[in-house]
């Protein structure tokens, strides 16, 4: 059978009291950076963005003031400082498989442009051969991740947070060439919904779980556990609406392969360097861009997943298509939705994807 | 050995007539189908004569449902309660005659009846009446609203239980139900219809439409219908899944197993026996949980199976009426038909074919209680859920393999494990993917207690205060 997971197999060390390595992240160096001074809204560089796709460093000058306390190398003309004139180090965008960062299998690429319609960057456009990569990778990382501790997960979500916290200024940044409005309030309250679902590992077990008194001399437990491997389309809302589909999704044990979202994928591969560097054994997210369309049936079809998340399907017709497709091995399906993203999003999407396992044994002398 | 002499249960106690309607809006009316007949499977005689319903009839009973909704769910949870006490009240005192019935139409032996089933229907009615009024404590919110009307479709192997276990908690949660019963077992579905006009349960709480296939496509696609549940087969499952595709419809479907039995060399070997012949050959193993795979460590294999087929040797088959029986008729000639088939290719695939000397019944429908030996994970016998009394036997030499063997299946809705070690019971039980695991016991329900599967034994779960969430607006 294809699920040959083995769980149970610790983490060794991650994470625990004592041992700092992931505190020595280069990340860590900047999370206390006054980068604020970009505050959201406080300037589009879209247009300079444009120019140094075209002829170089002329367009970036103006971009450079809003970023100078960043000092993120990440995107574009960011990183240059103002007396420089040097051509910027663009980031290529690329897919996020196993802990890694391929590019399509298939070669291919679509062009990302900003709200304005002005060039950002060409993603990855997966192909079926990468979504099924990143399947074989999350059932590879589910043994290990769901026989993880509550505690040592709870303790990675965290940590995710705090990458995303220390890249405030480079999240504000990309968001803002979405479109979004009020980009650092979005960085903030997703940064807020990470540390809210971290909490939740060693407490929806709890909450979610019984004792039961059956008639009869019988010890009787029901917990829950996580389903498997989930696939999930994100919702157009590039980095809340992203990490409040990813983490309840991973904060019980499941493993996930993402299709971001198709006008704006780009914070999902910037979310995914954070992801990297936040000690998430590689596979736990896979983070595909490309056609929702295209990747979306694949994923609903794919025997060795077992739950799909079609929250972001906003095509009708599509979303049948998926629910149809994974009645074929009885997945789960949570259909598609339009949440508000900044209300208060209960226990649902953590329940959606958990089973129920219920253990009996005979009391007696 | 000793010899019983016959202790049969009198069918006295039920009056069984000749022909049954549907039961819609508190009224038994013709159906426009083709009426069928429903027979006793260890006689092939003719009980009655029972009308199924088209999809005109099934619109008529939603819309009854539809009727009785809005009084059903704005009636207080008390007031709602008090009726379900009623009906698990009416259950317990005719429980001989539901059992009888129950025993009648689907075969099985009338202690499995009378003191499995029964108790456990009445039980399931006194558990979930007093949830009714306390729903806001049931971790949904503080007012959890039900859905509406829910359509709900039962299989033949625990007739009046699976009813229990789908009209319980939706009436109690404030929904109206349209049920199906199993074309092969309707009779004790009818004999409730008559237990809720007893207790006077408002007309089109509870609508009863018998038939085939047909009525049950009509029931799950009607599309006044909010809610389907569904126990049965899996491949039934895939279809219903895909048929409510895009309608919103809320769905839980208990479907196939393949469930692992595993005794470690350490198990105390009589009892795990015991739990082997109840796991596979209760209810002439027509389970969708039976423990239909037997892994044995390979140090205790010999002996195990030595005991096994002493023990299958003493069992009893034949009358299911007979207080002593403990193997009763296969449900259905088509039922039958399956294990037989199945089993044959067991052998043909190369497994070892072993029976008690056992004399079969020369009318009905009657299978000897079956080991395979010698069977490979590849093997159909091995894979496929034969839903009759054929256990497949496998060894293994370490817990690793032991757990790789048994969540080696597409289903996922129970296991057993035996071994005197706790740490080793809860690392297997951490370790198996199955919604149920039995450890040192097998084949034990209560309505307190969560059942349902994991993969594709389907999703949701009845039983418990989990299984509220599937008749809740949540």
């Amino acid at each position: 059978m294809t699920e040959a997971e083995q769980p149970g197999k610790d983490l060794p060390g991650r994470d625990q009291p004592g041992r700092a390595r992931a505190d020595e992240a280069p990340d860590g160096r900047r999370s206390g950076a006054p980068g604020r001074a970009g505050k959201p809204g406080a300037g589009k560089s879209g247009a300079g963005r444009i120019g140094v796709a075209d002829s170089g460093e002329s367009a970036s000058v103006g971009a450079a003031s809003r970023e100078s306390a960043s000092g993120e190398p990440a995107s574009g003309e960011r990183g240059n400082s103002r007396e420089s004139a040097r051509l910027a180090v663009r980031k290529t965008y690329k897919l996020y498989i196993g802990g890694a960062f391929p590019r399509s299998e298939s070669g291919r690429s679509y062009p990302v442009a900003s709200s304005e319609g002005e060039f950002l960057a060409n993603a990855s456009k997966a192909s079926r051969k990468d979504a099924r990569d990143a399947v074989v990778a999350a059932r590879k990382a589910f043994g290990g991740w769901s026989g993880a501790t509550a505690y040592n997960r709870g303790q990675i979500l965290y940590r995710i947070a705090e990458m995303l916290e220390g890249r405030r200024a480079q999240f504000a940044a990309e968001l803002a060439d979405t479109g979004a409005g009020r980009p650092g309030e979005a960085v903030d309250a997703a940064v807020d919904r990470l540390v809210w679902y971290a909490g939740w590992s060693d407490k929806i077990t709890s909450v979610a779980g019984a004792a039961n008194p059956v008639a009869g001399p019988y010890f009787n437990l029901s917990s829950p556990e996580p389903t498997g491997v989930v696939a999930v389309v994100a919702p157009d809302e590039p980095l809340l609406g992203l990490v409040s589909v990813i983490a309840p999704v991973i904060v019980t044990g499941n493993t996930c392969v993402v299709v971001a979202s198709e006008r704006a994928p780009l914070p999902a591969i910037t979310l995914a360097e954070v992801l990297a560097t936040s000690d998430l054994p590689g596979g736990v997210v896979n983070v595909l861009t490309g056609s929702v369309k295209e990747l979306a049936p694949w994923l609903a079809a794919h025997m060795d997943v077992n739950a799909i998340d079609l929250t972001g399907v906003a095509d009708a017709e599509l979303a049948v298509t998926c629910e149809q497709a994974a009645a074929e091995n009885l997945k789960r399906v949570l259909r598609p939705s339009d949440p508000d993203w900044s209300a208060d999003p209960g226990v649902r999407r953590m329940t959606a994807f958990l089973e129920t396992k219920t253990v009996w044994h005979p009391t007696g002398v | 050995m000793f010899e019983y002499a016959p202790a049969p249960e009198s069918r006295d106690v039920v009056d069984v007539k000749s022909s049954y309607g549907l039961f819609i809006d508190g009224e038994f009316t013709d159906g426009a189908g083709a009426a069928f007949k429903t027979i006793n499977p260890a006689t092939e005689e003719t009980l009655a004569e029972v009308a199924a319903a088209s999809e005109a009839d099934v619109d008529r009973a939603v819309r009854a449902a539809r009727r009785a909704f809005g009084t059903w769910s704005a009636m207080p949870g008390s007031e709602r309660a008090k009726y379900l006490f009623r009906i698990a009240r009416i259950i317990q005192e005719r429980s001989r005659e539901l059992a009888v019935l129950e025993t009648l139409d689907n075969g099985k032996p009338i202690r499995e009846a009378r003191d499995v089933d029964l108790p456990l229907v009445a039980a399931h009615f006194f558990y979930y009446a007093g949830w009714a009024d306390k729903l806001g404590h049931a971790g949904y919110g503080p007012d959890p609203k039900p859905l509406g009307v829910a359509g709900q479709v039962i299989p033949w192997n625990f007739p009046l239980l699976m009813l229990a276990w789908k009209v319980a908690p939706a009436l109690a949660c404030g929904n109206t139900v349209v049920l199906k019963p199993a074309e092969t077992t309707p009779l004790t579905a009818l004999l409730f219809a008559e237990i809720c006009r007893q207790a006077d349960l408002p007309p089109g709480v509870v609508n009863i439409v018998t038939g085939a296939g047909e009525t049950g496509a009509a029931v799950v696609n009607h599309p006044d219908v909010n809610k389907v549940a569904f126990t049965g087969s899996t491949e039934v499952g895939r279809l219903i899944a895909r048929s409510v595709a895009g309608s919103g419809k809320k769905v839980t479907l208990e479907l196939g197993g393949k469930a692992a039995n595993i005794v470690f060399d350490d198990a105390a070997i009589d009892q795990a026996v015991e739990g082997i012949v109840d796991g596979i050959f209760f209810n002439q193993g027509h389970v969708c949980c039976a423990g239909s795979r037997l892994l044995v460590q390979e140090s205790v294999a010999d002996e195990l199976l030595e005991a096994l087929k002493r023990r299958l040797s003493r069992l009893r088959l034949g009358d299911p009426l007979d207080k002593n029986t403990d193997i009763g008729a296969i449900n259905s000639a088509e039922q039958l038909a399956r294990v037989r088939e199945l089993s044959d290719i067991g052998e043909a695939e190369g497994a070892e074919r072993w029976s008690p000397a056992c004399e079969l019944p020369g009318r009905g429908f009657w299978f000897p209680p079956t080991i395979f030996t010698g069977v490979a994970q590849s093997h159909r016998i091995a894979r496929d859920e034969v839903f009759g009394p054929v256990l497949a036997m496998l060894t293994f030499r370490t817990p690793a393999e032991a757990v790789e063997k048994a969540n080696n299946t597409p289903y996922g809705l129970s296991a057993g494990v035996w071994t005197e070690k706790g740490s080793r019971i809860l690392w297997m039980a951490d370790r198996l993917r199955a919604g149920v695991v039995w450890a040192n016991t097998f084949n034990k329900f209560d309505p307190t207690s969560p059942f349902g599967g994991y993969k594709e034994s389907g999703y949701g779960r009845e039983g418990g205060r989990h299984g509220l969430e599937a008749y809740l607006d949540v």
